[in-house]
């Protein structure tokens, strides 16, 4: 029978025709099967990689050196503490060769100089993968077994954010990140619970809405919540991409649920009558009153030139009502008595001029194509859902509707979430940078019946965004407490009677920080009493001239009364001292004149101050520091001399560098400082 | 039988390496409808940014005619080094005869040559070349600290926002951009002056000292930074360059 057959039975046949035959073969194939093993561990990616490092090696000067440290085989970084394994090193061989900074190869790169070393905290705490594998695909990218890929250099700085949770110099991004995520009332609707216990809360101040008709009208409304950036381009707002009837039926609700507030609106009588708007009185109050220090005005150009403490004020005169206007200049307080702005003591007069001026701010485009017939009782009903909906009251306060619990999901362990939990949209890479920034940058898109509204970061503030989210990881919350940096302590520093009325009154915290609370635009006053001169403090309470000639954020004049001053200035001579030393140590005056002499040459020479301070406006040109011109009158000498001793000690990050200066410099400087002084009417001349 | 698994071990790694790998981004690029004669840069150039971010501000290119009019509907296309990525790639030039596209620098500090090209009437390729500068760590804290103790005096770029002091001094200091100056002068003698001020090295007396201000790691974060945006570059033994 010939047929094909017979091949395979041939075969069969050659290879195990008899025991000997057999036993040949099946030992042969046993071998061989004990050969896989070795031959997998040496065709491994890892032996390539070091043998192809040590070619790379052998032809360089250094070669010798880098052939010492060289250790083959899997090389592994091992941290009980940290529970890492990291066998990164094993490819990654010239990580800590400095020499290597001309190779731009990986795997062969030497790491950038960081502040940790590889051998406290291995690799995987700040690069995420998988540690322990031995492969490239399985150490770097999400496999079936293990989801974390490295987390992208774009990123890195979320690591950083694990275990330091206060700012770092060295991590702007994640710095931006956090500040945005807090600024932008991210954290209004998802909460975020930080490693130390604490919750992350929101610093922006989202108007109540409760009194809101007072304020304003229902056609602005409806302007704004179609589209925020139309009415301001700083807004902070979010767009909610509503139709043009939820647009129409949330305005009617919130004008029928707003109440008024007495006082909150004063008829606009004679006084504004008598002020025919004078458009130039307006302007130069608006400048004296430094309202810029706080608000920001679309230029010509389109930039916003002012602060951004307060609301832009480009369109105001098409938003706000004049009764409200007029009321809210003069004592903002009566309408929310939380604001950030300060109460002013403005006069009628005053409050007039001012109104006509910011009424004049209008934009006509803005409210010209909003017609809106006298709402239904449905429409408010139907208003008053969408709100609930939208949940509007997570950031404004509404009367008749509670802040809602747990509106949005939580984003407390956002940075460890599993993709398999992900949805992602079609076209998009399947990671966990990508889904967080696309749901940043189109949240929307990621299914119908969403209610995430759009934001309009630049690519720049979704990275920082996207960089804080990450830091919040299951290692974040785990993190051994002996390994982490906490955050600075939020104080809620309250001062006390009447001058603490007062402070709130005229909302010193919106600008200046004391004792760990409030803003930075403004000097830390925590030590002001030991700093200044009390009769200075009381001219500058009257009448703020600036110290700074370089800038343009300033003090404003609050029209304070001699009563109100002299609370002020009692209270802060009083209470902000420091323990270090006593103001009242190193007289005013009556230094020798040789001391002085002598401090006048350490000034100019081997000092140099006036390369950054001004003590004498004909000569020095000095921009930086405060200016010096008559200092002796408003600067106490012990504080002069503890402060050139040690700037830092009395302001930690101060910008004037320490220069180790010998006591004796340090009070013959003093003594020159202390001898500027200047009759008052000279003073108030040189400052106009 | 040994040999015939390499080969077979190799062919499905290749192929599981092609199933792998991302889906390389099918640029639907749109068809050119005009053609310039030059491309120039509008704005963008020598930026600055983390390695691996987005820069600041989009890379603005202009395309011209030989009369040096702007043309609109010209394809520009970016490229550049293993890492950088552009948003979008390519495209054609608005009204104003402008393309931009935000630029995300790779993950090594150092700097990146993009190139923005566009065709000719001639069918030939007019090319502008871009640098920007990737920081790595330790030169974003030097930038940082830059930022707060040295620009006032070294940028004499002077806004309403950040007044410079440059002009106000008598011995002008070297913006840290003059490489012509500070490439000669050596990471030990930079060190020295940042630490003891200018009249350790007889140089202006002007400069403070700042050793006891900032730590040893805060200066060579420092001149790092200073290193990283010299121009020309700085070239010390075995400098990096992204871009070879």
């Amino acid at each position: 029978m010939q047929s094909p057959q017979d091949k395979p039975y041939s075969l069969w046949h050659k290879l195990f025709g008899d025991p000997i035959r057999a036993f040949g073969v099946v030992s042969l194939l046993f071998l061989m099967s004990l050969a896989i093993a070795p031959a997998k561990n040496h065709f491994s990616e890892w032996r390539h990689y070091q043998k192809s490092y040590l070619r790379m090696i052998r032809g360089r000067g250094d070669a010798v050196t880098l052939q010492r440290h060289f250790r083959g085989g899997i090389q592994q970084i091992w941290l009980p503490e940290l529970g890492a394994v990291d066998r990164c090193i094993t490819c990654h061989v010239g990580q800590k060769e400095a020499s290597l900074v001309d190779v731009s190869t990986q795997p062969y790169r030497r790491h950038p100089v960081i502040p940790h070393s590889s051998d406290q905290f291995g690799c995987v705490i700040c690069h995420r993968g998988q540690g322990a594998a031995t492969t490239v695909e399985e150490a770097h990218r999400s496999t079936l077994a293990w989801e974390q890929p490295l987390v992208p250099a774009r990123y890195i700085e979320s690591s950083c954010g694990q275990c330091h949770r206060a700012a770092l110099t060295g991590t702007p991004q994640l710095n931006q990140g956090r500040a945005l995520l807090t600024r932008y009332g991210c954290v209004h609707c998802h909460t975020v619970k930080l490693p130390d216990g604490s919750t992350m809360n929101a610093t922006d101040d989202p108007p109540s809405l409760s009194h809101i008709a007072d304020k304003t009208t229902r056609e602005w409304i409806f302007a704004w919540l179609k589209d925020p950036r139309a009415y301001a381009a700083s807004a902070t707002m979010p767009n909610f991409l509503l139709k043009d009837e939820d647009g129409r039926d949330i305005s009617a609700f919130l004008m029928a649920n707003s109440t008024p507030v007495r006082g909150a609106t004063i008829p606009i009588g004679s006084a504004a009558q008598r002020s025919a708007p004078d458009p130039q009185a307006g302007a130069s109050l608006y400048g004296e009153s430094f309202c810029a220090s706080c608000h920001a005005v679309q230029n010509a150009a389109g930039n916003l030139v002012g602060g951004d403490i307060g609301p832009e004020l480009t369109r105001v005169g098409s938003k706000v009502k004049p009764h409200w206007l007029q009321a809210w200049i003069r004592n903002p307080r009566i309408y929310d008595p939380h604001t950030a702005m300060s109460h002013y003591r403005f006069n009628d007069q005053q409050a007039a001029v001012l109104t006509g001026f910011l009424r004049s701010k209008t934009d006509s485009d803005l409210l010209a194509n909003v017609h809106l017939d006298p709402p239904t009782p449905e429409q408010i009903a139907h208003g008053k859902t969408l709100v609930t909906e939208y949940g509007c009251a997570s950031c404004h306060e509404i009367s008749g509707i509670k802040k809602p619990e747990k509106f949005a999901p939580e984003l407390t362990r956002i940075g460890s979430k599993p993709i398999s939990l992900l949805i992602f949209i079609p076209g998009m890479q399947h990671t966990l940078p990508d889904y967080i920034v696309n749901k940043i940058k189109q949240p929307r898109a990621f299914g119908t019946g969403l209610k995430m509204p759009q934001y309009s970061f630049n690519p720049g503030q979704v990275d920082a965004l996207t960089t804080a989210l990450l830091s919040f990881t299951d290692q974040a919350q785990t993190m051994p407490s002996a390994l982490t940096v906490p955050a600075m302590a939020v104080s809620n520093y309250q001062p006390a009677g009447k001058a603490g009325q007062l402070m709130n009154d005229l909302a010193c915290f919106s600008c200046h920080t004391i004792n760990g609370r409030g803003g930075d635009m403004a000097p830390d006053l925590t030590l002001e009493g030991s700093a200044v001169q009390r009769k200075w403090l009381d001219d500058f309470l009257k009448n703020p001239n600036t110290l700074r000639p370089a800038l343009i954020r300033r003090m404003p004049k609050f029209n304070l009364t001699d009563a109100e001053i002299a609370t002020l200035s009692d209270y802060i001579m009083t209470v902000y001292q420091t323990p270090t030393f006593d103001r009242d140590s190193m007289p005013d005056s009556g230094y020798p004149s040789a001391q002085v002499e002598q401090g006048r040459q350490l000034f100019y020479s081997r000092y140099a101050c006036q390369s950054c301070h001004i003590i004498d406006p004909k000569v020095d040109k000095g921009y930086i520091g405060p200016t010096l011109i008559q200092v002796g009158s408003r600067l106490n000498a012990a504080w002069i001399y503890h402060w050139l001793r040690n700037p830092q000690g009395l302001r930690p990050g101060t910008t004037e560098p320490n220069r180790n200066m010998s006591e004796e410099d340090a009070r013959a400087l003093t003594a020159f400082m202390m001898s500027q002084k200047g009759s008052g009417k000279q003073e108030a001349a040189k400052k106009r | 039988m040994r040999r015939s698994t390499i080969p077979i071990g190799l062919l499905s790694l290749a192929i599981m390496l092609c199933a792998c790998r991302k889906n390389p981004p099918s640029p639907s690029a749109p068809k050119s409808t005009a053609y310039g004669s030059a491309i120039i840069e509008s704005s963008g150039g020598k930026q600055i940014a983390a390695a691996g971010t987005t820069l600041p501000q989009p890379v603005v290119v202009l395309v011209n005619d030989d009369q040096g009019t702007a043309v609109t509907g010209a394809l520009v296309e970016f490229r550049g080094p293993a890492g950088v990525s552009f948003d979008p790639p390519a495209g054609l030039t608005d009204s104003s005869g402008q393309f931009s596209t935000n630029v995300s620098l790779g993950s090594q500090a150092g700097r990146y040559q993009i190139r923005a090209s566009t065709m000719t009437k001639s069918q030939k390729t007019a090319e502008l070349r871009v640098e920007e500068i990737a920081l790595d760590y330790q030169q974003v804290l030097g930038r940082q600290l830059n930022d707060q103790y040295c620009s006032r005096c070294h940028d004499p770029e002077s806004t309403p926002e950040r007044v410079s002091n440059y002009d106000n001094l008598e011995i002008k200091p070297h913006p840290f951009t003059e490489g012509d100056t500070l490439n000669k002068i050596s990471d030990a003698d930079l060190l020295a002056i940042i630490n003891h001020g200018g009249p350790a090295l007889n140089r202006s007396p002007l400069m403070a000292p700042y050793g006891y201000t900032l730590s040893k790691s805060d200066i060579q974060a420092l001149i790092s930074y200073i290193r990283i945006v010299s121009d020309p570059p700085y070239q010390a033994f075995g400098e990096v360059y992204a871009q070879k």
